[in-house]
């Protein structure tokens, strides 16, 4: 308790100057709380087990609840389904980047998990699981984790037994020694360091919701721009005509080689690179609210038009096409998969 | 309410009404060859009337504030019941952040509870378990006290990099606000906390029942259980009619809907102190308990949201810092990414655990700029670079970033969330 013993008396002190209200004795306010609302209402359950109540329940009448009350946003295993929480899975993984933080890789007690599951879950219809109910669900979210058997029973009675991997992977806040010494020193005020360079902007990431993403990504003059591009760059009707599925699969296949900078379809956004959309056909360096390259912006000034050829080029060998453009992509040296790629984007005009 | 056509109530149209302007000149006031019609020509509002009183009998801003509001980064979360979303901090000035406009996270959506209906428990170890109403709150010597309320992970999305485009987005779960209520101290004492009793745990009456474990010695020091905020009842948004304030620490610890305080002789380890509020360092390990919130300040305008649109010449450089271990002692900005600092001047001394505001009056010769603020408080506690952050806890804590943030600002006066080396 001794870490915050200083905020403690240097508050307290305050506290005396600001007058606080003399506690003398009791003031006899409100009632005794009967036993009954005391049991409907103290429902949590510690690590060393006090507060759970008799029951038990199997890894198989787990699988059951978990599929009828809670598989919809955690998933059939407990791996959790979209943006909902994963239950289960990310073993050894919190030293990594971006670990996976389950019940199974990281919770340290297994209390907390009746615990919650009995007073939170499910969702919008909490605090009507029975106590049996929770005993397999809970069971069965050990499962999941690979930590018991099929044939596994939790009770109260083994419920301590139960060893939870990431248990000693916790240490008590440390910040008094390991930080504060190094953010105490007085700070340098002048000639600080020689130079500033920027290492990392939002722009290029580009997550900000609706106004923020505005204010930053749209200056006059490319707003104007967008303005300025009208639809005369249409694609060529002949051109749109024949779309050879098959090509336009095999592009979608080649195309994974983009997604990690592009999208392309209903809701693409803009990322490190351009939406692509209506890409073919049309000037090049137009999409709204994205930051080109200087030289991308001249050669769209110089009036280059994206069809087959110039794209085939330019997917080819980037650097070489348009130089200092800031696509950094080594290309697609097979002309069937620039071929390929092309007609997929074409299935987007 | 508000009409999102007008150009002047958005900030697309804002920024761009503005730059259009030249930059370099003032828009505002600026002198016409024949007068500025604002002034040589009668308008409406100086010749009509305007509302009478009782239009709106509690009022809300004026419909050309309309995008101040809070705001939602839509990919954080799964869906908006259990969600966050972001004061408008950027456009606020001083320090009491408004209800309407303070940020809200809840763990399974706001709920309506009536003071009638409200009932607050104090069970475990204590001499006489008892149950209050709302009205017996009132009825207990009641104190007022401004604190700040900061999410633990807020700024969390920058550590690994910077991400969001704007100073509500990054900073802006924080929020300040003068509280009234009784210490939880006398409540505790109205029940008699036995001297086995070492921890409390506070829970909140919704679905979520968010359950935190706080030290008896915090319980007993400073924290209170409010019921008015900013002099009016709590939004239901923030917990009415009843939440705790706990100065200083995380936010998920300020249990909204607060409904029972139970005392008891070790921590319960709940979800919201195990599965989340953890910082998992480099190696794997997490700290946890990590309650108090690190000295934090952000530079508000100009910002991503708040661009220059007046050109060189004089600029106001403002912001906001605080100290969950306790006053702002002094705030230090630098325009040129931390090379050289000046310190700032503050709108009022530094109060313990609320809201400091800053102000530098600068003079902008139209040059980009790095600009960077770093809080000193009264413990000594310089706020950190990221860099100096990373060194310790790695890129995985998630919770608790406060370190300096830098916008590069450009010639043309927008601004953009970087790194800077
Ligand atoms: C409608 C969607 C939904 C359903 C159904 C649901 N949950 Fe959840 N679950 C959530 C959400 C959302 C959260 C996170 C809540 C928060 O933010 O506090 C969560 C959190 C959890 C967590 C904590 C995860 C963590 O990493 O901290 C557990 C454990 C859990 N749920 C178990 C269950 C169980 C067991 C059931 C079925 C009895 C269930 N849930 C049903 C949506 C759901
Ligand atoms: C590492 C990120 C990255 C990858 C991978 C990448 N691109 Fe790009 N791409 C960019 C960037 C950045 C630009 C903008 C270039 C500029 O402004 O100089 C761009 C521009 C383009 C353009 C011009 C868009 C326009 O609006 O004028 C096309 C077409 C394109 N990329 C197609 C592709 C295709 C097809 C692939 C995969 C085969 C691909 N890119 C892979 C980053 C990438």
């Amino acid at each position: 308790m001794s870490k915050y013993r200083n905020l403690v008396i240097g508050t307290a002190l305050a506290s005396a100057l600001m007058a606080a209200p003399a506690l003398a004795e009791k003031l006899g306010l409100g009632r005794p709380a009967l036993p009954e609302e005391v049991a409907a209402w103290d429902k949590d359950v510690r690590p060393d087990g006090l507060g759970l109540p008799d029951g038990s329940g199997s890894v198989e009448d787990g699988e059951m609840i978990f599929a009828d009350s809670c598989a919809v946003c955690h998933g059939d295993f407990a791996e959790g389904v979209g943006n909902w929480p994963k239950l289960a899975g990310g073993a050894n993984t919190l030293d990594h980047a971006d670990p996976l933080k389950t019940v199974g890789s990281y919770w340290p007690y297994l209390s907390t998990t009746w615990d919650y599951v009995h007073r939170s879950m499910p969702f919008g219809d909490a605090q009507t699981l029975s106590a049996d109910e929770v005993y397999a669900i809970v069971a069965y979210i050990l499962y999941s984790n690979d930590l018991v058997e099929d044939d596994f029973v939790l009770s109260k009675e083994n419920f301590l037994e139960v060893e939870m991997p990431n248990a000693d992977g916790f240490i008590v806040d440390d910040r008094e020694e390991t930080e504060l010494p190094l953010f105490t020193a007085e700070p340098c005020m002048e000639n600080c360091k020689d130079t500033v360079e920027v290492t990392m902007r939002a722009a290029v990431l580009d997550v900000t919701p609706d106004i923020g993403e505005e204010a930053a990504a749209e200056t006059p003059a490319e707003a104007e721009v967008a303005e300025a591009a009208p639809a005369a760059e249409e694609p060529p009707a002949a051109e749109t005509a024949a779309l050879d599925p098959e090509m336009v699969a095999k592009g979608e296949k080649v195309f994974k080689k983009c997604k990690a900078c592009h999208q392309v379809g209903e809701g693409a956004k803009n990322r490190t690179g351009p939406v692509l959309n209506g890409v073919f056909g049309r000037t090049a360096g137009m999409v709204d609210g994205f930051k080109y390259s200087k030289v991308m912006a001249a050669a769209a000034d110089d009036g280059l038009v994206w069809d087959h050829e110039t794209l085939s080029a330019y997917l080819e060998n980037p650097k070489a096409y348009l130089p200092k453009n800031k696509m950094s992509f080594a290309g697609l040296k097979k002309e069937e998969d620039r071929a390929a790629v092309i007609a997929y984007l074409r299935s987007f005009d | 309410m508000t009409d999102k056509s007008d150009p002047t109530t958005t900030r697309r149209g804002f920024l761009k009404a503005g730059l259009a302007a030249g930059g370099a000149v003032a828009a505002g006031g600026a002198a016409h060859a024949a007068g500025d019609p604002l002034i040589t020509e009668i308008q409406p509002w100086a010749q009509g009337l305007g509302e009478g009183v009782d239009a709106t009998p509690y009022g809300l801003p004026i419909k050309y504030e309309g995008d101040v509001v809070r705001r939602n980064v839509e990919w954080l979360t799964a869906d908006t019941i259990s969600s966050i979303n972001f004061t408008p901090i950027h456009a606020l000035d001083g320090t009491i952040t408004p209800q309407g406009c303070a940020f809200e996270r809840h763990h399974s959506g706001a709920i309506e509870l009536r003071k009638e209906d409200y009932r607050l428990m104090i069970n475990g170890l204590v001499d006489t378990p008892l149950v209050f109403t709302y009205a017996d709150l009132e009825r207990f010597p009641r104190v007022t006290r401004t604190y700040f309320l900061e999410c633990a992970a807020n700024t969390g999305m920058e550590w690994a990099g910077a991400q969001l485009n704007g100073s509500q987005f990054t900073h802006g779960m924080i929020h300040n606000m003068e509280y009234t209520g009784v210490t939880l101290r006398t409540l505790l004492e109205e029940a008699g906390v036995k001297p086995e009793g070492k921890w409390v745990m506070v829970e909140g009456a919704d679905a979520s029942s968010n359950a935190r474990s706080i030290p008896l010695e915090k319980a007993m020091d400073d924290c209170l259980v409010a019921f008015k905020a900013n002099g009016e009842a709590l939004r239901m948004e923030h917990g009415y009619p009843v939440r705790l304030c706990v100065p200083g620490w995380e936010g998920n610890m300020w249990v909204k809907w607060l409904r029972r305080i139970e005392v008891g002789d070790k921590p319960w380890e709940s979800r919201e102190e195990t599965s989340k509020y953890t910082d998992t360092l480099e190696d794997g390990t997490s700290r946890k308990w990590t309650w108090v919130m690190d000295a934090k300040s952000v530079v508000t305008s100009p910002s991503p949201q708040m661009p220059i649109t007046h050109g060189k010449g004089p600029l106001v450089i403002t912001g906001l810092a605080w100290s969950g271990r306790g006053a702002i002692a002094r705030v230090d900005v630098s325009v040129d990414g931390g090379k050289n600092w000046k310190e700032a001047r503050l709108a009022a001394p530094g109060q313990d655990m609320a809201l400091t505001r800053f102000y530098l009056d600068h003079d902008w010769d139209g040059s980009e700029m790095f600009l960077q603020s770093r809080a000193i408080d009264s413990t000594g506690y310089v706020q950190p670079t990221k860099t100096q952050l990373r060194e310790v806890r790695g890129l995985n804590s998630i919770y608790h970033n406060n370190c300096i943030q830098t916008w590069w600002v450009k010639p043309s006066g927008e601004a953009e969330n970087v790194e800077v080396s």
